[in-house]
This record gives C-alpha cells, structure tokens and sequence, in this order.
C-alpha cells in the first residue's frame, strides 16, 4: 500500500483537530465551565461591590464585561497546548504529515467553540445584571463573538511560545494584554456608544477586520512558535 | 535665577532633565560593568583551563 | 558590498567593528546633548501657552521617539534573525530591548511629569501617545521576560524573535485603536499636532536632542551587543585567543 493512499486531505486534517479538542473538552466539561463561572462570577461581584445604581451600573458595564471576557479566555489559553505538551501528543503533531497550521488551527477552534462561543450566549444574561439597554446586547454579543476569536487565534502564539515553561500562566498573560488590548478598546466601546443610542459600526468593523487578519496570519505564527518551543 | 525657577515649573523641567541625565549615565555605567564581568568571568575560565593543559 | 555584509554578520569583526565605532558615535551623540539642552533650556524663548513647562519637549519627545525606533530595530533585528538565521542579529536584537525599555520608562515619566502642571493629574488616559507607549512597556517587559524564562539561548532567540514580530504588527495596530478611544473624547494632548510649525528657535534643539539621542544611543547598543557576542561565542576559538593575548580590553 503507497503511503499517499487513505492520506486525509487537508480539511479533515483541521476537522480531525478541532474534533479532537472538542471531545476532549466533553469528556471534561470543567474546561468548559471554568471560563463561563469565572465570567460569571466578575458580572456579579461588580453590582455586589459598586451598589445597586443603575445609572452607575450601565456606565461600567460594557467594560466590566469585556475585561472579564478577556480575562476568561486568557486562563482558558493557559491550556491549550499543555495537556498536550505534558502526555507528549504535542510531538506527535509536530511530526504529523500534515500541515502543523492547520492542525494548530483545529486546536485553535475547538478553543474558541469551547470558550468564547458559549462567553458570547450566557453575555446577554450578565448584561441584564448590568441594566443594559436592548440595543447594546446585540452589539455586545457580537463584539464578543469577534473579540474572541481574535483572542483565541492570537492568544494560541503566546500560549505555543510559553508552553512548559516555568510560571507559564503570569508570562502569557503580559505577552496576551498587548494583543488584547485593541480588541478591548473596541469592543468595549462599541457597546457603550450603542447603549447610548450612538453610531458603533467604526469599532465593529475594526473588530472584524482584526478578527479576518487574525485568521489569515496568527496559525503560521503559532505553527513556528510549537516548533521552536518544542525543539 | 529665573533659569532655575523655569517661570514657576523648574521642580517640572529640571526633574525630567534630571532624570534624562541618570537614564544616560546609568545605561552607559551599566552596560560597561556588565560587559567587564563578562569579560573577567571569561578570563578566569579560560585562563584556568589553559594552565590545566 | 555583499561582502561587507558577509564580514559584518561574522561576530569576530563585529566585536572590533563595534570597539572602533562606538567612540564615534557617542563624542558627537553626548556633544549634541549637551547644545541641544542647553539651547533648549536657555535661548529657546518660552510657549506663549504652556510657559516653560513646555522644555520638558526636549527630553521627552527624544525619549519616546528613541522607544519606537529601538522597537523597530529590534524587530527588525529579529526577523532577520529568523529568516536568514543569522544568530547576530538576535545579538542585536537582545541589546537593544533593555535600552528600548529604559527610554519608555523615561518617555512616561517626562509625559507624566510634564502633564500634572499641563493637566493637573499626573496620568490622562486620553493622550493616545502616552497610553501607547505605556502599552509599548509591556511590549517591552514581555520581550525580557520571555527571553529570561527560556533557558536555551537559541531557543530563546527564536521565540522572542516570533513575539517581536507578532508585537511588531500590533504597534500600529494598538496606536490607532487608542486613537479612535481617546477621540471618542476629546482629550488634551502634550504635544501640539502642529508639529514643525514650531518657531526655529524652538526646533533646532528638538532636532539636536533627537539626533544626539540616536546617535548615544547606538553607542551604547553598540557596546551591549559586544557583550552579548562576547557572552554568546564564549566556548569559540577566536574569543579564546582574543583572551589569551594579553591586550588592553575595555
């Protein structure tokens, strides 16, 4: 039989990746769940610790919320390539045929379809917490839904760089709030400027075009940094 | 007089000069003493292997 | 010239290369200092709006300046050294980011100071300038803190060199973001947009103080890649015999 027979195309490579993560994640569901409680948590200690106000609590909502997003993710990054790393399947997808991109970007989707997709459904539930008016929920879930995926492609470069390394976790999150902090600054902004009833598509599109570019540049940079870390 | 006084902001102006100053000095001392140890370190190494041969 | 370049990437002839070179660069670096301040603090007559507070230009804006350029270099340095695996370049990639940082922190605290008589606070999260370069800092930090926590000098190498990159094509990317924040309201800036439509007598110092910077400051990158080199190539021929011959070494 010639190696090239039976060899998956390149699609199902990503697929079996992300599919990979994704049943992994299932038969774990705290990775899931952590992120989400945490989220959570933020958005009801804030009103518990700033008083009840709901002016005050509309005013520092679409903030509060997307720092608690962005923290979320930035834990939940801490483990996308370390169980991996520990149990030595790691090496095994750099000595895989197929392209490491993609199957880092398999990883990358099952991370963010674990992480960020369900911070983007339980959001309209915290901004009930914070008052918000109707019109910012939608804005926040999508701001949400493209901030994440930033993070998760762009987070993916740190947590490859850090992977293993001695206090991991504080060392990816000041690699990560460099890279975050536009996506931050948009979002968040974006929903404040639709709850007060102003134009918000500037900070939209930026988000998505930091989403799109993301997409197209951040696998080959994770791809090059598994390989270097893992020398 | 009044050179010092910066027209009420000398505190303002001359800590930034200040500060500048203690920047270069402290860049340059640094580096020198740095690139010494390093030097010094190498020599004894070394020199400690030649004696040895 | 290839040539030339061929010899300049070798790290023996770096190292002398760099011993010559850096006298030149620092006598002229330090004397233009020296004129720019005095000139900038004496003869250049006061803002007919910020009094003499607005001196503090001539030590700030060279400071900042000089941040995003060692950035650059630094970037790309790395690049360089990633793609042509030239391990050099990671030397100079690795001098250059403790010095980049040093000027950042300067650049922040000029700002800040210069603010509190200006704004009255001692930090204005609307000036984009300021909260870039704080968010450059942390550039910074991430570069050296990477770069300690990997033990393996070639691979320490290679993955600050990916995360210069990365920051790299963040920079502007950052700068516009905290530009469209900040003029969401209209915040004060530090320096007037207008620029070199300054009064010559103003200018000719600022330009004398940015010069003077690089030109120290390559000084001094010079010599911190001489370290580097010196400290990389430790176990090579050629240090050894530099260290065997006796020589006056700095």
């Amino acid at each position: 039989m010639r190696p090239d027979d039976n060899m998956p195309g390149l699609l199902s490579a990503l697929y079996a990746s992300a599919r990979r993560d994704l049943l992994l994640a299932w038969k774990r569901p705290g990775d899931i769940l952590n992120p989400l409680f945490f989220f959570a948590m933020v958005g009801t200690l804030f009103p518990l610790a700033v008083g009840p106000s709901v002016e005050q609590l509309q005013f520092i909502g679409p903030g509060v919320l997307w720092v608690a997003a962005l923290l979320a993710m930035l834990l939940s990054l801490n483990g996308l390539f370390l169980a991996d790393f520990e149990d030595g399947s790691l090496e095994q997808l750099l000595v895989s045929p197929q392209p490491l991109v993609l199957l880092a970007l398999g990883k990358t989707v099952a991370h963010w379809l674990t992480t960020g997709l369900p911070l983007v459904i339980i959001s309209p539930l915290m901004a009930v917490t914070f008052h918000m008016p109707p019109q910012s929920i939608g804005v926040l879930m999508l701001t949400l839904g493209l901030g994440t995926i930033s993070l998760s492609l762009l987070g993916s470069i740190g947590a490859a760089l850090t992977v293993g390394l001695h206090r991991g976790t504080a060392l990816l999150s000041l690699l990560i709030l460099p890279v975050g902090m536009p996506v931050l600054i948009f979002g968040a902004r974006s929903v404040s400027l639709a709850a007060a009833g102003d134009t918000y598509s500037a900070g939209v599109s930026a988000l998505a075009a930091y989403a799109v570019g993301a997409l197209a540049l951040a696998p080959y940079a994770t791809a090059a940094a598994l390989r270097i870390s893992n020398e | 007089m009044d050179a010092l006084a910066m027209g009420g902001y000398g505190a303002y102006v001359w800590s930034c000069f200040a500060m500048t100053f203690a920047v270069f000095v402290f860049n340059s001392w640094r580096a020198r003493v740095r690139h010494r140890a390093v030097y010094r370190d190498l020599e004894v190494r070394i020199k400690a292997v030649e004696e040895r041969l | 010239m290839l040539t030339f370049l061929h010899k300049m990437a070798s790290p023996p002839h770096f190292y002398g290369l760099a011993n010559t070179l850096g006298p030149w660069l620092a006598v002229p670096g330090y004397l233009l200092i020296a004129f720019g301040a005095f000139a900038g603090l004496f003869v250049a007559p006061p803002d007919y709006q910020q009094g003499d507070a607005f001196r503090i230009i001539y030590v700030h804006v060279p400071a900042a300046y000089l941040s995003m350029m060692a950035y650059m270099l630094m970037a790309v340095a790395s690049g360089i050294g990633l793609i042509w695996r030239i391990k050099l370049a990671h030397a100079v990639a690795a001098a250059a980011a403790p010095l980049g940082a040093a000027f950042t922190l300067l650049a922040l605290a000029t700002g800040s100071i210069w603010g509190k008589p200006m704004w009255g606070t001692w930090w204005e999260w609307g000036d984009p300038r300021l909260t870039s370069e704080l968010i450059l800092l942390f550039l910074y930090f991430g570069y050296m803190a990477l770069r300690s926590a990997i033990d393996d000098t070639v691979k320490a190498d290679k993955a600050s060199a990916v995360l210069a990159l990365v920051g790299a094509v963040n920079v502007p990317i950052i700068h516009f973001s905290v530009e469209w924040w900040s003029s969401l309201h209209q915040g004060p800036t530090l320096v007037k947009e207008g620029g070199p439509a300054m009064d010559p007598a103003m200018l000719y110092p600022l330009l004398a103080m940015i010069v003077g910077f690089t030109l120290v400051f390559g000084a001094q990158v010079l010599r911190r890649i001489r370290t580097e080199v010196l400290y990389r190539e430790r176990r090579t021929n050629w240090v050894r015999h530099m260290i065997l011959t006796p020589e006056g070494e700095s």
